[in-house]
């Protein structure tokens, strides 16, 4: 059984219909990962995943559940946690304060605990713990935002765009931090469009074009396929 | 000498109400960016259940202030679940107008159940007698009023700093997706976000009629008309703001009263709008707009 599984979804904003009959899993332990170029529709799928946005048609199941109907800050109490585009940490508030609020769906004893977790993983956090956090730099940012999805405990993490707007380094980073993440047993749904960088972390992949699925296998068959060359990887 | 402290109580006195209720405007906008425009009209039914409660019903003085409150904190809690949830996801402008008219309703409706006199209270106040010390003398109820209003406004900053809910209030109103995303329930943050500002007017509420001794259906339209130029003065989605635009605006009321201009009040009141529209939109702590990096 998957433990996600998005079943031919249809999605519209308005008239525009954005994501066009959408389907995939991620089995538990994977790391998956959506890629494709801008506009594509592959935010619009994790938006949907997360319940912001509604399919029109088709599901989206989650450990054996039908998401449907179920409001967004409901799938985070589920075991979905999704770090968004943009990384959408809130500016105001200091570094501590965006853990606490990843944390919401917790049992208060298990927060302090969690915010240790997280500083481990990132030092940097912890020396900017009282800092608002507009004052971070992008990666930092970054971090803040994977560290605050990974305060819900989350069964399967999603994240959309990790490596947008970073310079290279950091970006390598990044993509460290995932594949950590994944070494500790984290399933990862990642959207990317540094197509080469998640391939190469990734065990599977989809990618996707004007809101479908054209091609997918094992993020070493599409780093090889001549398609996902020409199109991508600037082959 | 006292004539200066007599005047410096008035407008302490006069400000910490229009705080009080001014933070219930900067608070729904900070959250939902709605005008509240009924707001100040929660005000009027505050203070008429107060009135009714001592003059119909003789309720213990302490028992009609707690059912005003509740009352009002009920009412704004409605008023957000019939009127505004609806209207979740429509344009703003919709909103506001759907707000005027709840205003009218509100104010309409007082008359046709309270009648469309004045309610005074003078004979039998809420907070009576006074206090002397050192050749100056003060009401009880102007102290208590300015104590009240302090402690509820240290009690919002200690909610809104340190409570799971209050950081849940900041979370939504700066970033209401990523606020789901966290698991935080729109609905429930949203409506208590109105039940806080809700019952900061009801005691707002009970403070004026104890201050002013008066209930009438339109009272409710110019307080919070004024309410919300301290909240745009202070910066609108600012709490301090609100707090310090609400002083500021009982001050400037106070000061042009004892030059002997008392009819310009308002129209000095509604001026300083319009240079702070001008001059600075965004208020005295108006919220920076901080670049994404």
């Amino acid at each position: 059984m998957a433990l996600l599984k998005v079943d031919d979804i249809h999605v519209y904003y308005g008239s525009i219909h954005a994501v066009k009959g959408v389907s995939f899993t991620v089995e538990k332990g994977e790391i998956v990962t959506l890629i494709g170029a801008n506009g594509a529709g592959k935010s619009t799928v994790l938006n949907t995943v997360s319940g912001l946005l509604h399919p029109r048609t088709g599901s989206v199941i989650f450990e054996d559940k039908d998401l449907k109907g179920v409001a967004p800050h409901k799938v985070v109490e589920r075991g979905l946690a999704q770090v968004p585009e943009g990384r959408r940490i809130f500016l105001q508030m200091t570094v501590e304060e965006n853990l606490e609020m990843g944390a919401y769906t917790q049992p208060k004893s298990t927060v302090e605990p969690g915010i240790a977790d997280v500083y481990e993983r990132f030092p940097r956090l912890k020396e900017r713990r009282r800092q608002i956090a507009g004052t971070l730099s992008g990666g930092e940012q970054q971090m803040l935002a994977m560290g605050r999805a990974l305060m819900s405990k989350p069964k399967l993490l999603m994240l959309d765009e990790p490596s947008m707007g970073l310079a290279p380094i950091l970006v390598e980073q990044i993509f460290d931090i995932i594949r950590e993440l994944h070494e500790a047993g984290t399933t990862i749904l990642l959207v990317e469009q540094n197509a080469e960088a998640a391939l190469a972390v990734a065990d599977r992949a989809y990618v996707m074009e004007t809101g479908k699925v054209i091609l997918s296998g094992t993020g070493a068959e599409l780093m090889a396929s001549d398609q996902v060359q020409k199109a991508y990887l600037g082959a | 000498m006292s004539y200066v402290f007599s005047q410096a109580v008035n407008a302490l006195q006069l400000g910490s109400i229009y705080a009080l209720v001014a933070l219930g405007y900067s608070m729904v906008y900070g959250i939902i960016l709605l005008l509240n425009f009924a707001h100040g009209d929660i005000i009027m039914v505050g203070a008429y259940v107060t009135y009714y409660a001592m003059t119909s019903f003789h309720l213990h003085p302490l028992v009609s202030v707690v059912l005003a409150v509740v009352m009002c904190t009920l009412l704004g809690v409605v008023i957000e679940k019939v009127a505004y949830t609806p209207l979740r996801s429509a344009p703003r402008l919709s909103l506001l107008i759907t707000a005027i008219g709840v205003s009218f309703l509100l104010e309409n409706g007082a008359q046709l159940i309270f009648g469309t006199d004045t309610k005074s209270m003078v004979q039998e106040p809420l907070i009576s007698g006074s206090l002397t010390l050192g050749g100056v003398s003060i009401t009880y109820a102007a102290l208590i009023t300015i104590v009240v209003s302090v402690v509820s406004m240290i009690a919002l900053t200690i909610l809104v700093q340190k409570t799971k809910l209050g950081k849940a209030m900041r979370a939504v109103s700066e970033d209401m997706g990523a606020a789901q995303l966290m698991g935080i329930s729109l609905n429930r943050t949203i409506s208590f976000t109105f039940a806080v500002g809700s019952a900061l007017a009801g005691i707002g509420s009970v403070l004026h009629i104890a201050s002013y001794f008066q209930a009438s259906p339109m009272m409710g339209s110019m307080l919070g008309l004024k309410a919300f130029v301290a909240a745009v003065l202070g910066g609108i989605g600012s709490i301090p703001g609100a707090m310090i635009g609400g002083f500021a605006i009982g001050i400037v009321e106070t000061l042009v009263t004892a030059a002997g201009l008392s009819t310009w009040k308002d129209g000095v009141v509604f001026a300083i709008l319009i240079v702070v529209l001008l001059l600075k939109p965004t208020g005295i702590l108006g919220k920076k707009i901080t670049e994404k990096v």
